[in-house]
C-alpha cells in the first residue's frame, strides 16, 4: 500500500478530484497548506507599506493505493494538476505499513 | 422679538441625524477592526464600543454642560455643574439664537460628536492598549479635551435679546468649523500622535506582516461612515434646509474627489489601486469636508476632496520615517485631513453659498479669513497634543497603559476579553461549557 501527497495549485482541485474518482479511488483526504518552492513569493501594498507573502496557498491531497495502482494514479494527478505553469506543486509516495477501517475494523488493502 | 416655535420638519432631520452619527461608531468599529490582526479584532472593535458606553454618560451627567453651558460666560469652557438635562424637556436649543429644535436632540446631535472623537484616537494605538486604561483615558480625555475644545469651536452662546453669553473662544473669533475639522478631526489626530508616542511601537512592527486581516469589513465599515456623516455634516445645520442640502452634496462629491486621489496615487506609486485605498480616500474626503461643508461650492469641495485624497495618501507613510507606530493612520487620515480641510476654507470660502459665510482668498477675500483658520487649527492641535501627553504619561505611570509583551505577542483579544473573533478549524469544535 502506498500513500499519495499532492501539492497542486487549489484552482486545479475540483479537476483532479472528478478525475481520480473516474478512475474508481473511492476516497480521498483534503486541507489547505501553504509553502514555497521554485515559485517566488508575492508582494502586497497596505497604505503603500509592502509586504512579501513568501508562503503561497496550496491544496494538499492525500490519497491511498493499492500498490498496483499507485504508479496510474500518480500519473493521473501530475497530467490533470499541470498548467505548465511554475507553482504547479509536487506529488510523492510514502510505502504505508498499516490501513485499518475505523467502523469495521478490517484491515489491508480491503480497506482503503 | 418673535417668538420660535418648535417645527417638525427641523426636528425630524435632527433626530434622524443624531441617530446617522451614531451609527459611525460602530461603522469605525469595523474600519478599524477589519484594519488590525485576526488576534486583536474584537479589543479593537471594543475600544469604540467602551466609548459609547463611557462618553454618553457623563454627557448627561456634566459633559454637556462643559461643552455648552453658558452660565460661566467663559470662552473656553462652558459650566460646571451637574446638569442631569432633567429640566430641559420643553427648552428650544439656543446656541447663538434659538432653533426650533428641543434642546434634549441638540444635546444628543452633539453628544454623537462627543463619542467618535475619542474613538478615532483608538486606530493610533491598536492592539495593546490596556482595555481598562483605555476605558479610563477615555473618560479624563473627553473631559479634559474634547468637551472645552467643542465650546471653543461649537459654542455660540446662549442669546436672549441680543445678548450672547458663554460664546466660544474660536467661535467669538470668526473661525470657520462646520462639523468639527478642529473640534473632532485634528483634536482626535494630534491625540492619536501623542498617544502613539506615549504606548511606543507594536512588537515587531516594521518587521513582521501586519497587513489588514479582513479588508472587506474595512470597506463596510467605510460605507457606514460615509452614509453616518451625512448626518454629521449636513446635521449641523440644525435645520431641514439649504444649507443642509449644501453640506449633503458637498460631502457626496468631496468624497468621490477623495476616493479617486487616492487611487490615483497608488495606481501610479505602486502599480494597483487598493481597496484599502478607495476605503481610506473614502474617510479621508469626509474628514477634509467636513469642516467646509456648508462654506463652499460643490466645484470647491471636489477639489477640497481630491487634493485630500493624494494628500493623506501620501501622509501615511511618513510615520515609517518618523518611526512613530501610529497604527491605523489616524494622524495621516485625521490630523491631515482635518488641517487640510480646515485651511481650504480659507481659499475656497465663499459668502455666495451661505450667508453667514466669509470670503477666501479665491473669492477675492484675502487672506484674514485664512489667518483665522490657522489660528484654530495650530490652537486646536497644540492644546490636544499636549493636554494628551500628559494624561497618556500619567495613566502610564500609574496604572500602565501598555499590555505586557507576551500578552500583545499571544494576542489582546484572548487576555482582555477572554474571547476570540473567528473558529477556523473544525477541530477548535472541541470544549465544554463549565
Amino acid at each position: 500500500m502506498k500513500l499519495i501527497t499532492a501539492i497542486i495549485k487549489p484552482t486545479k482541485l475540483d479537476e483532479v478530484k472528478e478525475a481520480l474518482q473516474a478512475s474508481g479511488i473511492s476516497g480521498m483526504t483534503v486541507s489547505d497548506a501553504s509553502g514555497f518552492g521554485r515559485q517566488r513569493g508575492r508582494t502586497e501594498v497596505y497604505r503603500g507599506a509592502e509586504f512579501t507573502v513568501d508562503l503561497i496557498p496550496k491544496v494538499r491531497l492525500e490519497v491511498l493505493v493499492d500498490d498496483k495502482d499507485c504508479q496510474s494514479t500518480l500519473d493521473l494527478i501530475v497530467k490533470v494538476a499541470s498548467t505548465g505553469s511554475i507553482g504547479d506543486g509536487k506529488v510523492w509516495t510514502t510505502p504505508v505499513e498499516q490501513v485499518v477501517r475505523v467502523r469495521t475494523g478490517e484491515s489491508g488493502p480491503g480497506a482503503i | 422679538m418673535d417668538q420660535v416655535v418648535l417645527n417638525s420638519g427641523d426636528t425630524a432631520w435632527m433626530l434622524a441625524s443624531t441617530a446617522l452619527v451614531l451609527l459611525m461608531t460602530p461603522g469605525l468599529a469595523f474600519f478599524y477592526g477589519g484594519m488590525v490582526r485576526t488576534k486583536s479584532v474584537l479589543n479593537m472593535m471594543m475600544m469604540s464600543m467602551i466609548t459609547i458606553g463611557i462618553v454618553s454618560i457623563l454627557w448627561v451627567i456634566y459633559g454637556f454642560e462643559l461643552a455648552f453651558g453658558y452660565k460661566s460666560d467663559s470662552p473656553w469652557y462652558g459650566g460646571f455643574g451637574f446638569s442631569g438635562l432633567g429640566g430641559a424637556v420643553d427648552e428650544l436649543a439656543n446656541n447663538g439664537g434659538v432653533y426650533p429644535i428641543p434642546l434634549l436632540v441638540f444635546a444628543a446631535f452633539q453628544l454623537m460628536f462627543a463619542i467618535i472623537t475619542p474613538a478615532l484616537i483608538s486606530g493610533a494605538i491598536a492592539d495593546r492598549a490596556k482595555f481598562t486604561a483605555w476605558a479610563v483615558f477615555v473618560a479624563i480625555w473627553s473631559t479634559i479635551v474634547y468637551f472645552p475644545v467643542a465650546h471653543w469651536v461649537f459654542a455660540f452662546g446662549n442669546k436672549v435679546g441680543d445678548t450672547v453669553t458663554g460664546v466660544g473662544y474660536l467661535a467669538g473669533k470668526g473661525v470657520q468649523d462646520f462639523a468639527g475639522g478642529t473640534a473632532v478631526h485634528i483634536n482626535a489626530g494630534a491625540a492619536g500622535l501623542a498617544l502613539a508616542i506615549v504606548l511606543g511601537k507594536r512588537v515587531g512592527w516594521r518587521k513582521e506582516s501586519m497587513r489588514p486581516h479582513s479588508l472587506p469589513l474595512v470597506m463596510l465599515g467605510s460605507g457606514l461612515l460615509w452614509f453616518g456623516w451625512f448626518g454629521f455634516n449636513a446635521g449641523s445645520s440644525l435645520a431641514a434646509n439649504g444649507i443642509a442640502g449644501l453640506a449633503v452634496m458637498n460631502t457626496q462629491v468631496a468624497t468621490a474627489g477623495a476616493l479617486i486621489g487616492w487611487l490615483l496615487v497608488e495606481r501610479i506609486r505602486n502599480g494597483h489601486a487598493t481597496s484599502l485605498g478607495a476605503s481610506s480616500g473614502v474617510v479621508a474626503g469626509l474628514v477634509a469636508i467636513t469642516p467646509a461643508c456648508a462654506f463652499v461650492a460643490p466645484w470647491a469641495a471636489v477639489v477640497i476632496g481630491f487634493i485630500a485624497g493624494v494628500l493623506c495618501s501620501l501622509a501615511v507613510s511618513l510615520k515609517y520615517k518618523f518611526g512613530v507606530d501610529d497604527s491605523l493612520d489616524v494622524v495621516g487620515v485625521h490630523l491631515v485631513g482635518g488641517v487640510w480641510g480646515s485651511l481650504a476654507i480659507g481659499l475656497f470660502g465663499t459668502s455666495a453659498v451661505n450667508s453667514i459665510g466669509l470670503d477666501g482668498v479665491l473669492y477675492g477675500g484675502g487672506t484674514a479669513l485664512l489667518g483665522k483658520q490657522a489660528l484654530g487649527v495650530g490652537l486646536v492641535f497644540a492644546y490636544s497634543f499636549i493636554a494628551t501627553l500628559i494624561i497618556g504619561y500619567a495613566i502610564e505611570k500609574t496604572i500602565g497603559f501598555r499590555v505586557p509583551r507576551d500578552v500583545e505577542t499571544e494576542g489582546i483579544d484572548f487576555t482582555e476579553h477572554a474571547e476570540s473573533a473567528y473558529e477556523f478549524a473544525s477541530s477548535s469544535h472541541g470544549g465544554k461549557l463549565l
